[in-house]
């Protein structure tokens, strides 16, 4: 029984211990503020994470996030800075891009056979180059010389910088930024979908078991395709988000999106012992990882320590879901 | 006879916790001598194999090869004393990333006086030697992954060869094999019978028991049911043998159905099979019985859309059937519970309740959102109906026994109506009780819809089913009601006998 417990809620426990720490050793830890700051920080990482639990849930993986919001962020970015579109075409564009490498992700390992890892790893290399051929490996920002000597004088609009910058009212004014509602907003949309749905349902039988799910008259490649798009259009938002934070595409940010994506989804397998990739495992997960970080920041840590932390929570998290439960695949 | 057996098994036994699998095995096998070993499922040939090859610990009983006490620790001291093993799933023979001669020596890369280094010439000069010992006629530098499954075969075996054994065991090997790809291999085996190699050959496969047996034996339930080696070899009495004949007094009351809902005409499955026309009707429960590997699961694809037939035509309800896909067929009324749960049934992740309403989440949602309640009561009727032990709908499916296992697999494809309800071995790894409970709820539920279930064992036959189909070589040979049925005809038909003069 202490053992069920200690599977269960294991990973809860842990996260209220850790805010209780922070909140007695580092000053002003517990504020609306401090709170505020965490789930800004993990806005995107979220978002990211998020999209990578649904490939998960159907087995797969994909390494591609991180690279496809950093090709959102430079396109959105050229949208506006070079062809000097507005706000919608730039959101447009990003989210078509996320869809794009969804599909190619999905027909490489549904049809081409290439195993999920490789696939998308493949992507990610693929699209970290893609992102600077426009601009010949330039940062975008509005002034900056093109390849051709002519200047781009176009700039980000306010409503694109709004959805990383603008905070709303709540309580306290100015509390709550937008991409925190953005999370928010996608944290519950895909956790409904998740659980409650039949297509959500339908992507945890062919992550189980595909041949029963196929038996079962589900057209498994096309669930699987799906997933990969669902994962392309969410690394594509967290890419909108971090272009409106930054207001220019900086080719050297986003470096550690995969990690702490992939960290936060991995986590979400040992919460409430689920045992299997899951929405809501995925969102505490993220927020684990934003508290450990802001903690960490606030007890003056240094920054080079913060990638060790995470990967050693990464490691125990994991051993939680894949020894204590006994539960995991084989 | 017994005096010059190279090979002696005697009184071999083995247990796995309470089970016991094996219960006092005596065998011979004689050099020059192809000795066939036929057993359903689970009647432990597999376990033989493994004890003699050395994999398995055996419990009690004693091995002799060659007048000398055999007791092997590991394969590869099974190996080094001259009994080597080829394995069903040809893939574990060979490495498939590597080119023909480095799998034919690759058992000298390693162990004692193995060189260092890795010395190509050397290598293609010994397995070339290998390859005309066994008149292999293959390219050395081919890479196996590009080989067929045939000649991938010929490579296992004559890498078994290169250790010149005493004793081969070959474990259903043409289990994946064209005729014409057996063919070859039939040569192959001729051959090293003509060198005097002792061969112990697994199979069901009549056609090959016919062109190959010098001898048969049959297992049934970890015990030698039957020896034969007179000549001419009885066929049908190593089949009796292997199948049993336990015939229970609870016989089912046939009937007979007078409206049709399932028609085929002319369903070819394989190459060169005659086709196969059937009729089944409604209320009527209907047994395929053959042996393992003629092609009564391609059938059983077949009417669910998984698989394509050569040729034919079906029609559910007088309207044409040609489903593409699981789906269609699911649409159409068509249900299966498919062969091996594990591997095609269980979703392991999902408790009772979702297991049961897997291939009908579109009519138990609305709007897509999942109706909970629907699902549990739909589930909660079926744990009912079927008498499935369990705590509650909610139980994981690894908390329940076999029996209840298959009895969800069951209750899935019954919670809701079909028209013609398939299941393929539907008692495969289920109890006695649990094989009843199902059997009398397939019949108690028969109105209205065709049940047609295919068994191997033909006890399972005549204890459900209204009427029994024979296969033989992926066709249908015999049909006979299950009232006053003459088995003998029955046997002859299962045995592939006078209907087919088998190659």
């Amino acid at each position: 029984m202490m053992r069920d417990y200690a599977i269960r809620y294991g990973f809860i426990v842990l996260l209220v211990g850790l805010i209780a720490y922070f909140a007695v050793a580092a000053d002003g830890f517990v504020s609306p503020q401090s709170a505020v700051f965490i789930f800004q920080s993990v806005a995107i990482t979220g978002v990211l994470a998020l999209g990578v639990t649904a490939t998960l849930v159907v087995g797969g993986f994909d390494l591609s996030i991180g690279s496809v919001a950093t090709s959102a962020m430079m396109a959105a970015s050229y949208a506006m800075v070079v062809l000097e579109q507005n706000a919608i075409v730039a959101v447009i564009a990003c989210l078509v891009i996320g869809v794009i490498v969804g599909l190619i992700n999905g027909w490489l390992i549904v049809y081409m056979r290439v195993p999920d890892l490789l696939a998308t790893l493949g992507m990610m290399f693929l699209l970290l180059g893609l992102q600077r051929i426009p601009t010949e490996g330039r940062s975008i920002a509005t002034g900056m010389t093109m390849p051709d000597g002519s200047v781009a004088n176009g700039k980000f609009s306010e409503a694109f910088l709004a959805l990383g910058r603008h905070r709303i009212d709540f309580f306290i004014p100015s509390l709550i930024p937008v991409s925190v509602v953005v999370l928010v907003v996608l944290a519950v949309l895909i956790w409904f979908f998740l659980e409650y749905t039949r297509f959500g349902r339908m992507m945890y039988a062919v992550g189980s078991n595909e041949r029963a799910a196929e038996l079962a008259g589900a057209p498994v490649k096309a669930y699987k395709i799906w997933a990969y798009v669902i994962s392309g259009v969410f690394a594509s938002i967290g890419g909108i988000l971090l272009a409106a934070r930054l207001g220019r595409g900086d080719i050297a940010s986003g470096n550690n999106l995969l990690l702490d994506a992939v960290a936060a989804a991995l986590i979400g397998y040992a919460v409430l012992g689920a045992a299997k990739p899951n929405a809501f495992g995925t969102a505490v997960g993220a927020v684990f990882v934003g508290v450990l970080l802001q903690g960490l920041t606030m007890m003056n840590a240094p920054y080079y320590t913060q990638d060790f932390v995470k990967g050693a929570v990464l490691v125990v998290a994991l051993v939680f879901t894949f020894a204590l439960s006994g539960r995991g695949k084989r | 006879m017994g005096a010059d057996a190279v090979f002696h098994v005697e009184g071999l036994r083995k247990s796995f916790g309470q089970n016991e699998v094996l219960g006092g095995i005596s065998l011979e096998l004689h050099s020059g001598e192809v000795t066939v070993l036929m057993g359903a499922n689970g009647a432990g040939k597999s376990t033989l194999v493994k004890i003699v090859s050395g994999v398995y610990a055996r419990g009690a009983g004693t091995m002799r090869l060659a007048g000398e006490a055999f007791d092997p620790q590991t394969p590869a001291e099974a190996i080094r004393a001259g009994v080597v093993t080829v394995h069903q799933n040809i893939n574990d023979g060979v490495v498939a990333d590597l080119d023909v001669a480095t799998n034919l020596t690759l058992d000298r890369l390693s162990g004692k006086g193995a060189s260092m280094l890795f010395r190509p010439a050397n290598v293609r000069a010994e397995a070339r030697a290998v390859a005309d010992r066994m008149g292999l006629t293959i390219d050395l530098k081919a890479r196996v992954s590009d080989l067929s499954l045939a000649d991938r075969q010929m490579v296992a075996i004559a890498r078994a060869m290169a250790h010149q054994p005493k004793v081969l065991i070959l474990d259903e090997p043409t289990s994946s094999l064209s005729s014409a790809e057996a063919d070859r291999l039939f040569s192959l085996i001729d051959r090293l019978r003509g060198h005097g190699v002792a061969i112990l050959y697994i199979s069901h496969r009549m056609s090959d028991i016919r062109r190959l047996a010098d001898r048969i034996v049959s297992m049934r339930d970890g015990l030698i049911s039957g020896a034969f080696d007179k000549k001419p070899l009885d066929y049908e009495g190593a089949v009796n043998a292997m199948l049993g004949r336990k015939i229970h007094l609870d016989r089912v009351v046939a009937r007979s159905s007078a409206r049709a809902v399932f028609m085929a005409e002319g369903l070819q499955l394989a190459h060169g099979a005659k086709p196969i026309s059937m009729t089944l009707g409604a209320g009527e429960v209907v047994a395929i019985t053959g042996l393992v590997g003629v092609g009564k699961t391609a059938l059983a694809e077949t009417l669910f859309g998984v698989r394509k037939p050569l040729a034919g035509t079906m029609h559910m309800d007088g309207k044409p059937y040609a489903p593409g896909s699981a789906r269609e067929a699911i649409a159409a009324g068509v249900f299966l519970v498919a062969k091996d749960r594990a591997e095609s049934g269980i979703v392991g992740g999902f408790n009772i309740e979702r297991n049961i309403s897997l291939p009908f989440l579109k009519r138990m949602s609305s709007l897509s959102v999942m109706k909970k309640r629907a699902e549990r009561v739909a589930a909660r009727r079926q744990i009912d109906e079927l008498g499935i032990v369990c705590r509650s709908e909610k139980d994981e499916l690894s908390a329940l026994s076999g029996g209840n296992q298959q009895k969800v697999m069951v209750a899935r494809w019954m919670s809701q109506a079909s028209r013609l309800f398939i299941l393929d071995e539907p008692f495969q790894g289920v109890d006695i009780s649990a094989r009843r409970d199902i059997a009398a709820k397939l019949r108690a539920s028969a109105d209205g819809r065709a049940t047609l279930i295919f068994v191997t064992e033909i006890d399972e036959a005549l204890e459900t089913a209204d009427r029994i189909l024979v296969m033989s070589e992926h066709t249908i040979v015999g049909e006979h009601r299950n009232a006053d049925i003459d088995l003998d005809r029955l046997l002859a038909e299962v045995a592939g006998g006078p209907f087919h003069s088998a190659a």
